[in-house]
């Protein structure tokens, strides 16, 4: 890690104007459970650590106009103690429960659980973002892609996206909300997470001198049966395996309309738009949530070592479903 | 004279006892101070630069850059121009700064040119990794397998398999060096406070440093853990003594967690194809097994397959796959775990095609097991009351219907633990107050508490009696704890030293009592006649009795007070979700002999700690390289799995005592019961779940696979 700047803006505006052209100028510092170990372990290098906790805009949950709107610097914990998001949303505290760690709960913020980097080994080892040999070809092909891409891999990118809250998003209709040297926007949280084509690509739609501001979830999310599901081999502190975001629209014991969403299995979060579909006009139960399972997982492509993870994306959809309306326990016992 | 033999059960006031440990409340409060804690003054960092690749040959080192950094004060190399070096993460050169961060950013300053040379990383089969990588170290027969394979009734034939894992010491390996004129002091982090003076000598010697062994001093009062991995200076060791020469000046230098996983030490990986024969009433006739696995660059020695149970008619083929994985070491009960998987795999299974209770099964060959026999059937009934395995237990496969499935399963064991050589001084002050010296070491087992309780109690004090002195090689110079030999070996040097200045002390107040010394004894804080508490006098009077002068008993480790060899059974709970694959920790029972015990809570922590080691390998633990890179990809805590509390279900332990087992003296009990966990809840997967899994960890792609739920093109079967 070499010597860097920090800076402790108190206005987002401030904040843009400490960030750079590229991203080696500058990077914005909210939990720092993340960025403090890619910069101790030289994957990723700053000149300067804009810290995005002292400005007060940033740590407001908000009811505006029956949409939620939840600030970057909000830290998990704070998120899984609001009892409006726990009632309407609770696959977002659910997700949150899956990072079992208090410490991360109290450290991180909404903004850097969406904005972390990948895990992938190779990455993490200093291989580069897409791990490619000197000759092109993918280290991951090549080597133990146990934890990587089933799905969304055909290109150079087999690293999986590492936020739960990614998921989540999708399945609830998300927007992420960005401020810029222009002003603000908002994205939707599935335009958000984008997968890089070729070298020196980010796997965020954001620009290096973006910020962040929150994420909001429309008031027509409202209502919807929300379900969370991560396959995590530990009890204790671990990685998911695969996970999935379910959000039904109902209508008495039918399903109206349904948004599903696999985490852990993509370079991005990745919708299972078929699979959501086919579950217009049908009860949820042990077999539909089945059957929505095998719809979500058709088309994936494993790499040589892991297939195992079709399976367990089938089941998380399942389990989503399932937990999404009730059944979860009941069908785990059965 | 007071006789040196260990007290009967009936005139014990501390051994045998459930005693806390003495040093808790400093460990738990931070005033422990490990060999991370130790601060000198104008103390430098150290880091070392390391060789990134598998396989290299080092064509050109140039330290001028990192010499002109801000804060480094010293450069040392470790490994010259034109050597090689065989893993990725070898130590090269070693950079001391005056700051932790000045010292990485030094050693990262290092230029180092390497050649690249072919190498192997992966635990692949002795055929793929061809005869360049591989050396058979291992051919037996005996018996006629041959034909006891054709006339068994029932054979069984499968695969079991262990990977390459490491030690994981909470504290990483290193020291703090700082010389004092002709001097050198030593705060290591290791396992062998007495063997470390030689270490240095030898490896300073080869860097051109002379230095005597008496002026060599070390201090490792704490050390967070070390499994068989921490016996030797090492090249860190003596590189920081050579930085503290260099600089004139103290020099701290601990490993980074990626370089301990890297580095500091792999437990060999062991994988067989196994088959096993018996007569339809369970009888094992026939073993027959071809076993291979990595121990990194080179390879010795042969694991003894089967394991406990000696079966008449025996194939063994044992090959050793050379990788660029770095060194194996020693890890808690080296080659025993591989061993017990593959083995009690193997009869489980064939347990299971002769539709036996694997119980009966075992207790049906148990005369294999020899001397032992009789202890293996009194801790079978032990387990199996304490698991209630009669009502668990379920013919493989055939538990409950739902997609959670609960099955159980079992593994035994086999340690020696003879007590290893030691030297004891006990002296007893004219105030009363007792110190007892030994060049011992505690790992974090207990062996602080066990002295303490082995002096108290031949002398008739409290605890707090008694201060206990180690953890420096000043004192009377003890075995390297490895082999589960200390507490075994100190308990009785300690008893002999003990004993002896209690003599002295006898011999003393006798006359004061009008009697000859053997007629007294220390007990309840008195020396009394023996059995009559009427004639006594308080310890602090009868100490007053020496004067001006100090009593010192010295004991060396005694045979008639120790001897050797143990059992252990455990039995495994878990339970199968067999559509994710996940494996989790019900019950794990563990029943452990270990002759005499000493203090039970801290032999129980042992077990405890046992158990958990063995949870976090059957389910998590793997040190995963990779081929086209050469590297670790996971020497982080966040990829090395290892179990949390929240997965290791719940852990029974039961220590085997009194008639039967005391008498046997003490014996070690470190190893053995780390040696079943990963055989015991891989057959109760097994049992659970109707199918083999054959490789360790208990992985959800592992059990899918056996499961058949793994498709070639990622669909479900």
């Amino acid at each position: 890690m070499d010597a860097f700047e920090y800076a402790s803006p108190s206005t987002v505006k401030e904040a843009i104007a400490l960030l750079g052209s590229d991203w080696e100028d500058a990077s914005v510092f909210g939990g720092g459970t993340d960025l403090i170990s890619l910069l101790k372990d030289d994957v990723e290098e700053t000149k300067r650590l804009v810290n995005i906790k002292r400005i007060g805009a940033l740590h407001a949950i908000q009811n505006d106009h029956g949409s939620l709107r939840i600030g970057a610097a909000v830290t998990i914990e704070q998120l899984m103690s609001a009892s409006d998001v726990r009632r309407d949303f609770p696959s977002i505290p659910d997700a949150a429960e899956g990072i079992r760690s208090p410490q991360l709960h109290n450290m991180s913020t909404v903004g850097g659980w969406i904005c972390q980097r990948p895990r992938c080994w190779y990455y993490r080892n200093g291989f580069g973002l897409l791990a490619l040999d000197a000759s092109g070809k993918s280290l991951v092909e090549q080597g133990d892609n146990r934890y990587h891409a089933i799905f969304g891999n055909s290109g150079p990118a087999k690293f999986i996206s590492p936020s739960s809250l990614g998921p989540v998003l999708l399945a609830l209709d998300g927007r992420i909300h960005i401020e810029g040297p222009n002003g603000p926007r908002d994205i939707a949280a599935r335009e958000f997470f984008v997968t890089p084509q070729k070298q020196g690509d980010r796997e965020l739609a954001l620009a290096p001198n973006e910020i962040v501001t929150g994420v909001s979830i429309p008031a027509a999310s409202r209502g919807m049966r929300n379900g969370w599901y991560e396959v995590r081999p530990k009890e204790g502190l671990d990685w998911p395996l695969t996970s999935a975001a379910v959000a039904l629209k109902m209508n008495g014991a039918t399903v109206e309309s349904a948004r599903i969403a696999m985490g852990h299995v993509a370079p991005t979060p990745w919708p299972a738009d078929d699979a959501a579909k086919w579950l217009e006009g049908k009860t949820i139960n042990e077999d539909t949530a089945a059957k929505a399972g095998d719809a979500a997982v058709q088309g994936a492509t494993p790499l040589s070592r892991n297939a195992y993870k079709v399976q367990l994306a089938r089941v998380a959809v399942k389990r989503a479903l399932l937990a999404a309306v009730g059944q979860l326990a009941t069908a785990a016992s059965a | 004279m007071a006789d040196y033999h260990w007290p009967p059960a009936d005139h014990r006031a501390l051994i045998g006892k459930r005693i806390k440990r003495i040093d808790g409340p400093q460990k738990s409060s931070g005033q422990a101070k490990y060999s991370y804690d130790i601060n000198r003054p104008g103390m430098l960092w150290g880091k070392m630069a390391t060789c990134p690749y598998a396989h290299a040959k080092i064509t050109k080192i140039d330290t001028s850059a990192a010499e002109a950094m801000p804060g480094v004060k010293g450069v040392v190399t470790i490994v010259p121009e034109g050597q090689e070096v065989f893993w990725a993460g070898q130590e090269i050169v070693a950079v001391a700064a005056d700051t932790e961060e000045r010292a990485e950013a030094g050693a990262d300053a290092v230029k180092i040119e390497y050649q690249q040379l072919p190498y192997l990383v992966a635990d692949t089969d002795p055929q793929q990794a061809g005869a360049q990588y591989t050396k058979q170290l291992e051919n037996k027969v005996a018996g006629n397998p041959d034909q006891a394979f054709q006339q068994a009734d029932v054979v069984s034939e499968g695969d079991y398999g262990v990977p390459v894992i490491t030690h994981c010491c909470h504290e990483t390996h290193g020291q703090v060096t700082e010389w004092d004129g002709d001097d050198l002091h030593v705060w290591p982090s290791t396992q062998a406070v007495s063997d470390m003076a030689g270490e240095y000598v030898e490896g300073l010697g080869q860097m051109g440093i002379k230095i005597a062994a008496n002026n060599v001093h070390v201090d490792t009062q704490y050390m967070g853990g070390g499994f068989g991995s921490k016996f030797a200076a090492d090249t860190w060791g003596i590189a920081c003594a050579q930085l503290s020469k260099k600089t004139g000046r103290p020099v701290k230098m601990m490993l980074e967690r990626d370089q301990e996983l890297m580095v500091a030490g792999c437990r060999p990986s062991m994988h067989a194809h196994v088959k096993v024969a018996a007569k339809r009433d369970g009888t094992l006739v026939a073993w027959d097994s071809d076993t291979w696995g990595t121990q990194g660059p080179q390879a010795e020695g042969s694991p003894t397959l089967p394991y406990v149970l000696e079966v008449p008619n025996v194939r063994a083929k044992y090959t050793a796959v050379l990788t660029n994985i770095g060194p194996a070491r020693a890890w808690r009960a080296p080659n025993h775990p591989q061993m017990a998987l593959i083995s009690n795999g193997a009869m489980e299974d064939l347990a299971a095609k002769l539709n036996m209770d694997p119980v009966d099964f075992y207790l049906k060959n148990i005369d294999l097991a020899g001397s032992h026999a009789k202890i293996y059937r009194d801790e079978f009934a032990k387990a199996s009351e304490l698991m209630d395995w009669k009502s668990k237990w379920h013919p493989r496969g055939q538990g409950s219907s739902g997609v959670l499935k609960r099955g159980v399963g079992l593994s035994i064991h086999t340690w020696g633990g003879r007590g290893n050589m030691s030297n004891c001084q006990v002296v007893i002050h004219p105030d009363g107050s007792v110190e007892t010296n030994i060049g011992s070491q505690d790992l974090g087992t207990g062996t602080r508490t066990v002295i303490n309780i082995v002096t108290a109690e031949t002398l008739g004090l409290p605890l707090s009696g008694v201060k206990v002195n180690l953890g420096d090689n000043k004192y009377p110079p003890a075995g390297a704890s490895g082999g589960s030999t200390t507490v075994s070996g100190v308990s009785t040097s300690t008893r002999m030293a003990a004993t002896s200045a209690l003599n002295e002390l006898l011999a003393k107040v006798a006359p004061s009592f009008g009697t000859t010394p053997d007629k007294l004894e220390a007990w309840d804080g008195k020396i009394q006649v023996i059995g009559d508490s009427s004639k006594s006098i308080p310890w602090k009077q009868a100490c007053a009795k020496l004067g001006t002068a100090s009593v010192t008993g010295t004991g060396r480790t005694n045979n008639a007070l120790m001897s050797s060899g143990v059992g252990g059974v455990q039995m495994s709970e878990v339970e199968v979700d067999t559509e994710t694959g996940i494996v989790r920790m019900i019950k794990h029972v563990a029943v452990q002999d270990c002759g005499l015990v000493i203090d039970v809570k801290t032999a129980e922590s042992q077990v405890f700690g046992a158990c958990i080691m063995g949870v976090c390998y059957a389910i998590y633990e793997e040190k995963i390289m990779d081929q086209p890179t050469g590297r670790c990809l996971n020497a982080n805590m966040e990829f090395y799995k290892l179990a949390s509390i929240a997965d290791i279900g719940e852990i029974v332990v039961h220590m085997m005592q009194g008639p039967g087992y005391d008498e046997r003296g003490t014996i070690g009990l470190g190893e053995p019961p780390v040696i079943s966990p990963g055989a015991a809840i891989s057959n109760a997967v097994a049992n659970a779940i109707g199918v083999r899994v054959p490789e360790l960890p208990l992985t959800p792609d592992r059990v899918l696979t056996a499961l058949g739920k793994v498709g070639k093109e990622g669909g479900m079967v």
